[in-house]
């Protein structure tokens, strides 16, 4: 499936592998012998690109936005995975890891979710597949994000506050596997993003890189062309792993993720992993990560609750110290910025996450024959009461 | 571990601060503990439960780093082997060659590295078994046969088997397959078995001994700690101890 097949060591380079306690050992190995077996049979494959076609709504369009490129000074195309069903690309992931469940028997499903995007894209399939679904959500995030808890209660998923440490993502992840070390025989940990122990980061990336294969076709199809550049924005990073894989091997293709700097990286509040991170153990896997002298991990900050997380996939360490993706970040103020521009400009709201990889290509300096493909990764519904909030405007 | 069965406290190293931890640390091993298993504060305990959260969370805000845990240890001079309980990454960021230095010199017998199941780091593991600290391996309920074969190839010290999925904390009964775990562990290996997570009266330490060499004991006690102080901490470990070594 990709240049970078970590199925025998787990590793990315030095990074990932399966630091976990003892009690999960005997779950990743099935699920590495369930995935790789899934993966060598046609019919898994035919039947998740059935339900992402006409459940979700597959393929994504690729869409040309003329006044926001006028602005940049170059042409810019978007990834359209914020027309998927539940409004991002996380539901990409979590049909397939639905499906891994259904095949080793396990019939109650928890997963951790920040902005609750990823909670929203597994209380559907849980929904759709009859399966007990229970998410962890931090307490910040919930009041942030009140739209999206009550939409997984709708769909029949039960939403945990997690109360301890920063109650944002990084805690809804410790609960989850809380709960994954207690009930680990009945049940499957669907995780949101390519982090976490071998072989979830790889897993995650198979099921995302659909993304990147049909914006690689359809690029090619409509303009001729490879873009110059691929932008997409990075907290745990399975939106940019999704688009990245498929230009890895393009050597001419420039690829960057954008992280979230908060209200600036010497601030010390913001979620620059790759950026103002080192090397640690977290989650599961060595990867970069935001910790002190001590390797007590600091809490992140992001206005955008999907990136406000101090770690960061392995596979995006191992492209940082390769060279093959730049990483860079944007602070709230531009993200929000580019929020508004995209809904002036274009008429389409972003996601706060998605708003990083816009506001990252407003201010970078392209020479007039780029093309430039944003992976916009969601919808920015669930973030305009927040928006509203943030600019003073009245509801 | 000798003939006699072995009581193992875990004690939060900096809780409820650094001082008092230095009273329970040597209040606690004169009051009939056999080992003293020493709990390294991180700020995301993945496998411990509200109490140990709590304890090692205070022990954070008390400004407790791996250094001054190791310190503690040292100004302890503990007359019982002393095993360091800690997560992986305080020592990697410490260093992990420093850090096998650092607790040699302070008197540390023995290692539990929380998240680092057999095999999953050649490094780590090949530096600490190379080393004169014992790296004392988590067994657990889910580990199959051909799992445990392999993580006890180069057991020392003892086999900590988990009780019973889940975290760390203390529950109401013992797990009635814990004599089958045990069985199968002795199977492999001729090191001892030490019992824990869920024990913390002492009718369930006197269960767990029934089968194991050794019973640990953590959340009970530091639940003791947190609500009636070092006396109260003191007196559980004297009643497990009586239980324990009866």
């Amino acid at each position: 499936m990709s240049a970078h097949d970590t199925s025998v060591t787990g590793r990315f380079g030095p990074y990932g592998g399966r630091y976990v306690p003892e009690t999960l050992m005997h779950a990743l190995e099935e699920l590495a012998a369930v995935y790789d077996a899934a993966r060598a049979d046609p019919r898994f494959w035919s039947e998740l690109d059935d339900l992402l076609r006409n459940y979700v709504g597959r393929p994504t369009p690729i869409t040309a936005v003329p006044r926001l490129s006028a602005q940049v000074g170059a042409k810019v195309i978007l990834k359209r995975e914020d027309l998927n069903h539940t409004g991002a690309h996380k539901i990409n992931n979590t049909l397939g890891q639905v499906l891994l469940a259904q095949r080793m028997k396990k019939r109650r499903i928890i997963a951790e979710t920040g902005a609750g995007q990823h909670g929203v894209a597994t209380a559907t399939v849980c929904a759709r597949f009859g399966l007990e679904c229970i998410v962890y959500m931090g307490e910040a995030d919930m009041r942030r994000q009140r739209l999206n808890v009550y939409r997984m209660e709708l769909m029949g998923a039960k939403v945990v506050p997690v109360t301890s440490g920063t109650r944002t993502l990084k805690d809804a992840t410790n609960e989850a596997l809380r709960d994954w070390v207690t009930n680990v025989t009945t049940t499957h940990y669907i995780i949101g993003s390519v982090v976490g122990p071998d072989p979830f980061p790889r897993l995650v990336r198979d099921f995302q890189s659909v993304i990147g294969r049909e914006a690689r076709a359809q690029v090619l199809e409509q303009l001729g062309r490879l873009p110059t550049v691929v932008v997409a924005c990075v907290g745990g990073g399975s939106n940019a792993m999704g688009i990245f894989t498929a230009f890895l091997a393009d050597s001419g293709v420039q690829l960057v993720g954008v992280e979230a700097a908060g209200e600036g990286v010497a601030s010390h509040r913001h979620a620059a992993t790759l950026g103002a991170g080192r090397p640690g153990v977290f989650h599961g896997s060595l990867s970069y990560l935001l910790q002190d002298a001590d390797g007590q991990v600091q809490p992140a900050h992001s206005v955008s609750a999907g990136l406000d997380y101090p770690g960061v996939g392995p596979e995006h360490a191992y492209l940082k110290d390769t060279g093959r993706v730049l990483y860079d970040a944007v602070t709230d103020r531009e993200a929000l910025d580019a929020f508004a521009a995209l809904s002036r400009l274009e008429g389409i709201l972003p996601a706060l996450e998605s708003a990083h990889a816009i506001a990252w290509v407003l201010k970078s300096r392209r020479a007039s024959d780029d093309l430039i493909l944003i992976n916009l990764s969601g919808r920015g519904d669930k973030d305009v009461a927040m928006v509203a909030e943030l600019t003073g405007a009245a509801l | 571990m000798g003939k006699q069965r072995a009581l193992i406290p875990y004690i939060t190293a900096g809780f409820p601060t650094p001082d008092v931890s230095l009273d329970v640390l040597r209040r606690v091993a004169a009051a009939g503990a056999d080992f003293v298993e020493v709990g390294v504060p991180f700020s995301d305990p993945l496998a411990d439960g509200p109490t140990i959260q709590r304890t090692t969370q205070a022990a954070l805000e008390k400004g407790m780093t791996l250094p001054r845990v190791l310190d503690l240890v040292r100004q302890a001079a503990l007359d019982v082997p002393v095993i360091i309980m800690t997560y992986l990454n305080p020592v990697m960021a410490h260093g992990v060659d420093r850090f096998i230095r650092d607790a040699q010199g302070a008197g540390v017998s023995g290692v539990v590295l929380t998240d680092l199941p057999a095999g999953a780091d050649a490094g780590v593991e090949q530096a600490v078994t190379s080393s004169a600290l014992s790296l004392i391996r988590l067994v657990a309920p889910t580990t199959d046969d051909e799992r445990l074969a392999a993580a006890l190839k180069h057991a020392s010290g003892f086999v900590y088997l988990i009780s019973r999925l889940g975290v760390t904390g203390a529950r109401d009964t013992v797990p009635p397959d814990l004599a089958h775990h045990v069985g199968r562990i002795r199977a492999i290996t001729r090191v001892p078995v030490a019992v824990g997570f869920g024990i913390g009266t002492p009718a369930q330490a006197t269960a767990a001994a029934r089968h194991a060499d050794g019973v640990v004991v953590g959340s009970a006690l530091m639940d003791a700690l947190a609500t009636g102080g070092v006396a109260a901490a003191e007196r559980l470990t004297r009643d497990l101890a009586a239980a324990v070594h009866a």
